[in-house]
């Protein structure tokens, strides 16, 4: 109980901290990459924080509402990851932050928020199978739901779930946004949707987002730990290269058109879902 | 047994002395009564009954059984006459069909085929009671108002509410009966009962759509009659008319003398809970007054399929017919939430949502294990309240807006904040964590994972779920837009409609609340009658939910923080010239106002084009169903 507290408080104080430097690391390889210097490593706190003293501008009273509902739904997900609840339970609360984002969206009434809104809907259709599915493969090898008892086991999970793991690090470029996903937010300036989801919220609203998302970078390399939590080195290095590799696509690939993302997410889930959990329940011989 | 009586017969009697009342004010005062009276019954049942597990009564069946022939040669006989009357030669031929079975039927086995329970009920029965009473009664009490104002907007429809609330009650009275009968050949006549006041309800305006649409809903909801009297034609033969016809014994009679009768009757479930290829007649359906679709979709017709399914899943677990019933439901949820997505009106979208949430009950009931009929009774419940909130929820706006179209509802939280909140419990109720039908996709999800063939059922189900954010978040994202013109129009919403929607509302966060000692009190004792021990969610998983739930709530508090607080300024239009309220200027000093659309993504979701692979897949489905009986002996 102790221990849960702990792991639970120790979520909520470190976990923006965490998301806020991988940020910084980010912004820095990203404009390397582009030929710059890039900001300092701890920019996005300065950002973060002037966001805060900003003046309080808003559409609509209610847009603060939600976005406090996201960042608030957004903390408790991760705290239940931390704390090692019930997977499916985190996947279902991580789905309740996000519509709060997109109804704070809608909430305003714009066109340009309007299709922002509308693309994060498609974007959170195109992620949740995948996500599902792997739950369900990590439920078939250690016979558990609890991330308390996944993380513990001692099975490689990447050795049995390779095909799941291939398909969530594709669709995790959704949720990082970034290129060629990044269709809901537009991060990258001078596109056709403005800030997208984000057009409407502007200071301490816009702060809130960013460190939701901070949180939900955290969780996000926490799942994909998962499947290498046998072994803590190899399972930091794998986060590392994952995300090098994510900034990497974020810098070299256009963005496509929602389609392009839906369907092959949703392709990606299907095959690699089919044949991975396929497999492990033939292993099981149920089928 | 005199309660159970009183419950069939009272919302009856009701229903006839309405028939002969006249005028808005008796009218009124007649269904409120009979809807509190139908109401309060159902929970003194739950009261009396309370612990006591499945009480069987025994009946002097054969001078009621020669009554019940009657009425059904009565209603046979009207359905023939109907079926001439608008010349529909497929309702003419499976009257006829149907009248050559019974006539076979009660000539030669009817006298000696047994019966010594008529009526019985347990927790099953009582949750079902219960839905039917209250939300049934609730949705009566609404119709009040509702059919008021219906036929003061609908003049050429002729003013024939006295039938109309008759129906309404009758139709109460055969689901009653549906829930409590024993006795097979009484839950057939129930079972018509409940197809014939949905063909008058769904035809009730006249108008040429709803006729057919009424006929429709006929042709298909026949056809699951004629499997049902197959059935017992069936167990009469192979028992060679020395069987019973009661429930219990048939459950109990070993998977060789069951399997037959219960996927004919499975069949029969499947038709009435508008499973693909019979979702038609459901979608169809909702010409009909708001509050019949409510009836319909939550509490009575498509909750009798799925009870007498989830009655019969013992007998699935475990057979290939079960497996196919399941697949026939998860591919239902699937294609079903699929089709939600490309409506724009909110009646059809509700449609779809129901019989794909039926699909997910199917599902769990074919497969048949503790878990999963668990999780279906669950599901039953959690959809009746949300479901029916929906439907009235609906219901008001349409009156107040004159459109059911959801592109029409923009800003509606500023016209009708009350009913907006209303609605937003409701559809939170049925997609999002931490509400009811989460919990229960939940439950399914877990119970579909250690299934056989489980997997097909896991990817159906994580597709399937996806979907159903879309749908649902649009709209919700539709109705609390903010569009700076609208004016409050709630206060003409009439009072019995605050009443009804009010309470469903409240049930429908109390049962989210409360669901841990329902399940606890009445399902888990109910599911472990019949199977054993079994492991349902844990009570720190129910614990963390609720907790969630404490905070959803809770949350709305800060709008209290938040008001007054920041400077107020019009929505980012990248620097376009903009005239005040929203509207862009245009050449020549025109205004125009912004108009935003939901995505509807008709090229990959639309109704033809899904269905046109949905009916094959589920006919292909549904013969492997009945070809599963062939090969009794594959146990999966």
């Amino acid at each position: 109980m102790l221990m849960t507290a702990i792991y639970g408080i120790a979520f909520l104080v470190l976990a923006p901290v965490a998301g806020g430097i991988i940020a910084g690391i980010d912004r820095r390889i990203t404009a390397r990459m582009q030929g710059r210097i890039g900001p300092p490593l701890l920019q996005p706190f300065y950002d973060v924080g002037k966001l805060f003293e900003k003046e309080n501008l808003q559409v609509h009273t209610t847009q603060q509402f939600y976005i406090l509902c996201y960042l608030v739904f957004m903390a408790v997900t991760g705290v239940l990851f931390a704390t090692g609840q019930d997977f499916l339970l985190v996947i279902f609360a991580l789905t309740l932050a996000e519509i709060f984002i997109v109804l704070g969206a809608f909430a305003s009434h714009s066109p340009y928020s309007h299709i922002g809104a509308e693309r994060e809907l498609i974007q959170i259709m195109a992620f949740e199978p995948m996500i599902i599915l792997t739950a369900a493969g990590m439920y078939l090898v250690t016979k558990s739901f609890y991330i308390r008892d996944i993380a513990a086991s001692a099975v490689p999970l990447i050795m049995l779930l390779p095909g799941l793991f291939i398909g969530l690090i594709y669709v995790i470029t959704i949720k990082l946004r970034k290129s060629p996903f990044d269709i809901s937010t537009s991060h990258h300036a001078h596109q056709e949707i403005v800030k997208g989801v984000t057009t409407d919220f502007s200071g301490p609203t816009l702060g809130m987002i960013e460190i939701a998302h901070w949180y939900e970078t955290v969780l996000l390399l926490g799942i994909v730990y998962l499947f290498f939590a046998w072994n803590p080195v190899i399972g930091i290095l794998v986060l590392v290269v994952v995300y090098l590799g994510e900034i990497f696509a974020d810098n070299t690939c256009a963005r496509v058109r929602w389609q392009l993302a839906l369907k092959s997410s949703w392709l990606i889930a299907l095959v690699l879902g089919f044949l991975n959990l396929g497999a492990l329940y033939f292993l099981r011989g149920v089928i | 047994m005199e309660l159970l009586l009183f419950l069939i017969l009272f919302p009856v009697l009701a229903g006839a002395i309405l028939l002969l009342l006249k005028g808005d004010r008796f009218q009124g005062m007649g269904v409120k009564l009979a809807a509190l009276v139908t109401g309060l019954a159902s929970l003194y049942l739950l009261v009396s009954t309370f612990g006591k597990g499945t009480i069987l009564y025994g009946y002097e069946a054969h001078s009621i059984n020669d009554l019940i022939l009657v009425c059904e040669i009565v209603v046979t006989l009207f359905l023939l006459y109907m079926g001439l009357k608008y010349r529909s030669r497929l309702v003419i031929a499976l009257l006829l069909i149907r009248i050559v079975m019974v006539g076979y039927f009660e000539m030669t086995w009817a006298k000696t085929m047994e019966s010594t329970h008529a009526l019985f009920v347990d927790q099953f029965s009582v949750i079902m009671a219960l839905i039917i009473g209250i939300i049934g009664g609730l949705i009566c009490l609404y119709s009040v108002g509702y059919m008021r104002d219906y036929h003061a907007e609908h003049k050429n429809v002729p003013d024939r509410r006295n039938i109309f609330f008759f129906l309404m009650f009758l139709f109460l009275g055969g689901m009653f009966g549906v829930v409590f009968s024993n006795n097979l050949l009484w839950l057939m006549f129930f079972w018509e009962i409940t197809t014939l006041c949905s063909f008058l309800l769904i035809g009730y305006s006249k108008t040429e759509e709803a006729t057919k649409n009424a006929f429709t809903a006929l042709w298909m909801n026949l056809l699951g009659g004629i499997a049902f009297i197959a059935a017992l034609i069936w167990l009469s033969v192979v028992t060679n008319g020395t069987g019973s016809v009661d429930l219990d014994q048939v459950l109990t009679s070993g998977k060789a003398i069951v399997l037959v009768p219960a996927v004919l009757i499975g069949f029969a479930g499947l038709t009435k809970a508008a499973q693909l290829p019979f979702s038609g007649w459901l979608v169809g359906a909702m010409v009909a007054p708001t509050p019949v679709s409510a009836l319909l979709h939550s509490s009575t017709m498509v909750k009798a399929g799925v009870y007498i399914i989830v009655r019969f899943s013992p007998v699935f677990n475990g057979t290939l017919s079960g497996m196919m019933i399941a697949l026939v439901g998860a591919v239902t949820f699937l294609l079903a939430s699929a089709i939600a997505i490309s409506q724009s009106n909110a009646k059809k979208v509700l449609a779809y949502s129901t019989i794909a949430n039926l699909g997910l009950i199917v599902a769990c009931a074919g497969i048949g294990t503790a878990e999963a009929v668990w999780a279906a009774i669950l599901l039953i419940i959690f959809h009746a309240v949300a479901k029916s909130l929906l439907f009235l929820g609906t219901g008001t706006i349409e009156h107040r807006i004159g459109n059911k179209d959801i592109e029409e509802m923009g800003g509606l939280i500023e016209r009708m904040p009350k009913v907006t909140a209303l609605m937003l419990i409701g559809m939170a109720g049925m997609f999002i964590a931490p509400f009811g039908m989460l919990i229960s996709k939940w439950a399914a999800l877990r119970a579909f994972i250690d299934a056989p063939l489980g997997l097909f059922f896991v990817i159906i189900l994580a597709f399937g779920s996806a979907l159903t954010v879309f749908f649902w978040t649009k709209w919700i994202g539709k109705i609390i837009s903010v569009t700076h013109r609208k004016k409050n129009i709630e206060h003409t919403i009439p009072g019995t409609q605050w009443v009804a929607l009010s309470i469903i509302g409240a049930l429908t966060i109390l049962i989210c609340f409360l669901f841990p000692v329902i399940s606890a009190t009445v399902i888990v004792p109910f599911v472990t009658g019949i199977y054993g021990a079994a492991t349902f969610l844990s009570a720190d998983n129910l614990l963390i939910m609720i907790l969630m739930l404490a905070l959803v709530l809770l949350m709305p508090i800060s709008l209290v923080y938040f008001r007054g607080k920041g400077r107020h300024t019009g929505a980012y239009l990248s620097g376009i010239p903009e005239a005040p309220d929203e509207t862009y200027m245009g050449s020549a000093g025109t205004t125009r106002e912004i108009a935003l659309r939901n995505y509807y993504l008709a090229d990959w979701f639309g109704e033809r084009k899904v269905l046109a692979y949905a009916r094959p897949i589920a006919m292909i489905l549904i013969t492997a169903m009945f070809a599963g009986i062939l090969l009794p002996g594959v146990i999966l």
